[in-house]
């Protein structure tokens, strides 16, 4: 069962931090098709929020069709948005261990090695929307 | 959508000076209500007035559609948890269960029992020898195991350490989700109603600032900073809650239904600590408009 | 709401109620010695018993316990009731459960009168109980030369405790210390208060209210050698200001006396030849003698005689009721008033 964190400092709201979670636990296949999502009472127990907010995470993820409520037994994993590229996930690691030990080794420190990384992510997305 | 609280123009005077004035406000249900404000504002002051501890000076309050301490009945429906948590010292806990029970018609025993096994709370310890944390979680307890419809709570935590505030915020959330309570809960600590509340009052100087649901509130309030400007030339639906000035540059805090898109203002979002400490600041300005005025420099 | 007023009030009662329980138990262990010592030596029963200290002791115990209860219970249980939780803060816990706050206090008020009213009882009939031979000697007439045996159950001392008065008194005390405890909302000014209140009141009431409750006897007396006493004057040549005349009332309650003259008015002024109707030892022979019983003759002659106001021990009952019914409705009116301010409080 997946467990919750909330970042209390972050920008993003809390239900869709909560959303954005689910989202990447089903894309790292740590969700799949079936499994059950925590009760909205055990959720609030532990992060200490409104439940109002665990319900609207799992509306809108249940409008996304990504899950389903079943009343009186608890919210359900209906689609994993785990796909294909899943099998490449363990090479692409592999991949980006190795070049994150060269940048090491070139004498970046993490926030050289963090900049880099973001400004070549954010132009390659551009150049694609283009 | 139906209230649990209503009040128009309630007021309450103590000797010579009004401790709320012109307090006007509808509280939906099925929310988490923070009442934020800075101590002496008047929150204690109008969460006794809701629960019939003190009679209003001027106008009217209703809670759940009743009159507040009317009869058995409407207490039943309100469950309180005073400031500072108030506990017989020489009762024990077990002995507290008790007189819930004895007081209360629709006390829920099972309820209340494994509350107190949860926590670890010896039934045998009379109140006067718990700690703070556990205190505050006795009086939750009563409150909650009394099964009403409101759950009131004036500053639960505040005389907390983290962990112990934590744990009573996630077992009030608790029991939030499981009985569906409403809940109004006022802290001088703005940190703690973000994470818990979906519908905020600030109350400062005695007085009712702002109120409404968290989201709505957050998204119509905008920060504005850009070149020197009097507030005074915005638009008339841009409401400046509070401004500050350098020689060249201007900061505003405006609510505004429709979005801000006068390119000539960066405009980012605020976060709820932000907008409430806003609200508190800009109440002591009287005119605020005056007030950047005078700090013009020609 | 039973459950709980005893629980918070359990302490109190216990100490009261114990201290109850022992003199009772003292009293009736010798209560049956002294009935039958009554019986046996009917005329000369208070003397035997005046040379009894630790009878003595024991009376004097009872007496100061049946003033001191009442006193205790305002000052023990009624006035904490309300101050304490005000104090504590606890009636913002208690106050919003599911109990009005007029429920709240009509059980804890209902409850200590009951205990208070009962406790008052104990002490009063245990007491009229045992006092029963002393009190039969003294209205035949006895004296025990000086003890605390002389006393009438009249008299102003020993009134309040016996018979009935102790539970007017207990229920009075205990309204008044609810009251207090509402009005300071302290709990130990409220305690002084209700002490202070209590004395004043035990002290009032034999000088005000008592005398009238039910309405004394006037009877005149002759003025005899054998009851003047004294006379009152300013110097030796001085004006007479009253006569000191003693009254054979056994039981009864002396109000007040006076010299009425011939036509039944109070004497306007007392002719200043009454000196010579006392007799100083040097004068004490066949002549003088005569003189003091011409004076005598004269006085009566001239219609001199003193007029007594006063409470015959036949009284005795008609005034106990009457004054616990005083008390007690004037603690029904400090309820009455505790109920009015508890609206007030928050």
């Amino acid at each position: 069962m997946i467990e919750f964190h909330l970042d209390g400092r972050s920008r993003v709201s809390p239900y869709q931090q909560l959303v954005q979670q689910v989202r990447n636990a089903l894309r790292l296949d740590l969700l799949r098709e079936g499994d059950q999502l925590p009760t909205v009472k055990d959720v609030v127990a532990s992060l200490a929020i409104n439940p109002n907010t665990v319900l609207k995470a799992y509306r809108e993820l249940e409008h996304e069709g990504l899950v389903a409520a079943r009343p009186g037994v608890g919210t359900f994993v209906t689609r994993t948005l785990a796909d294909a590229s899943l099998a490449a996930h363990g090479p692409l690691r592999r991949d980006l261990e190795r070049w994150l030990a060269k940048a090491r080794r070139a004498g970046l420190d993490e926030e050289s090695i963090e900049a880099l990384f973001t400004t070549t992510f954010r132009g390659a997305a551009q150049e694609d929307i283009a | 959508m139906s209230t649990v609280m209503r009040a128009e123009g309630l007021g309450k005077k103590y000797r010579r000076r009004w401790a709320l004035s012109d307090c006007t406000l509808d509280v939906p249900a099925g929310k988490v209500v923070g009442l934020v404000g800075p101590n002496g504002a008047g929150k204690t002051t109008l969460l006794n007035l809701a629960v019939g501890l003190l009679p209003p000076t001027t106008g009217s309050i209703e809670v759940l559609g009743g009159r507040p301490a009317d009869g058995p009945e409407q207490l039943a429906r309100v469950g309180f948890v005073a400031q500072d948590t108030p506990t017989y010292a020489g009762l024990t806990v077990d002995e507290h269960l008790r007189l819930g029970a004895h007081l209360n018609p629709q006390w829920d025993d099972a309820v209340a029992r494994d509350r107190i096994d949860r926590l670890g709370v010896d039934p045998g310890q009379r109140a006067g020898r718990l700690s703070g944390g556990q205190r505050a979680q006795l009086a939750l307890t009563l409150g909650i195991a009394k099964r009403p419809e409101l759950l009131i709570l004036d500053e639960p935590v505040a005389s907390l350490d983290p962990l112990a505030r934590r744990e009573f915020l996630q077992d009030l959330m608790e029991a939030v989700a499981e009985h569906e309570l409403s809940v109004i809960l006022s802290s001088h600590l703005v940190s703690d109603l973000e994470r818990v509340c979906d519908h905020l009052i600030v109350l400062v100087d005695s007085r009712v600032q702002v109120a409404g649901d968290i989201e709505t509130l957050l998204s119509t309030h905008h920060l504005l900073t850009g070149a020197r400007r009097d507030p005074h030339t915005l638009p008339g639906d841009q409401q400046v809650i509070s401004a500050s000035h350098t020689d060249r540059q201007s900061s505003l805090l405006v609510r505004s239904e429709a979005p801000v898109l006068d390119p000539s203002w960066t405009v980012t979002e605020l976060g709820l600590e932000d907008l409430v400490l806003a609200y508190m600041s800009g109440s002591k300005t009287v005119d605020r408009g005056r007030r950047a005025a005078l700090e013009v420099l020609r | 709401m039973i459950w709980l007023t005893w629980r918070q009030f359990r302490v109190q009662a216990i100490v009261v109620y114990a201290a109850l329980v022992a003199l009772a138990i003292a009293l009736a262990l010798t209560g049956g010695q002294l009935a039958d010592a009554y019986r046996d030596s009917a005329a000369t029963f208070l003397d035997q018993i005046g040379a009894d200290r630790s009878d003595q002791t024991l009376y004097t115990v009872g007496v100061a316990v049946a003033y001191a209860v009442p006193a205790v219970i305002g000052a023990f249980w009624g006035a904490p009731m309300v101050a304490r939780e005000l104090e504590a803060g606890t009636h913002r816990l208690v106050w919003t459960q599911s109990v009005t706050r007029n429920r709240w206090l009509a059980t804890k008020l209902g409850l200590g009168m009951l205990g208070a009213a009962s406790a008052g009882g104990v002490a009063g009939l245990a007491m009229t109980w045992w006092s029963k031979p002393i009190d039969s000697a003294v209205n035949a007439g006895q004296d025990s030369t000086g003890t605390i045996f002389d006393l009438a159950r009249l008299d102003p001392a020993m009134f309040g405790a016996r018979g009935i008065a102790p539970i007017g008194y207990a229920a009075f005390a205990f309204a008044l210390g609810v009251l207090a405890g509402a009005v300071l909302r302290r709990t130990v000014p409220a305690m002084a208060v209700t002490l202070v209140i209590y004395v004043l009141i035990q002290v009032a009431m034999p000088f005000w209210v008592r005398p009238y409750l039910v309405e004394p006897v006037k009877t005149t007396v002759a003025i005899t050698a054998d009851n003047l006493h004294g006379i009152m004057g300013r110097g030796p040549d001085g004006p007479i200001d009253r006569l000191d005349v003693g009254s054979e009332l056994p039981g009864a309650w002396s109000l007040s006396d006076h010299t009425v003259d011939a036509s039944g008015a109070k004497a306007s002024s007392i002719p200043t030849w009454v000196t010579d109707c006392l007799l100083p030892p040097q004068k004490d022979n066949a002549e003088g003698r005569a003189d003091q019983q011409a004076c005598f003759d004269r006085l009566a002659d001239q219609g001199y005689r003193q007029q007594v106001t006063y409470q015959p021990a036949s009284h005795y009952w008609a005034l106990q009721w009457r004054e616990t019914g005083v008390m007690v409705t004037v603690g029904l009116l400090l309820v009455a008033l505790a109920f009015w301010r508890l609206r007030r409080l928050s």
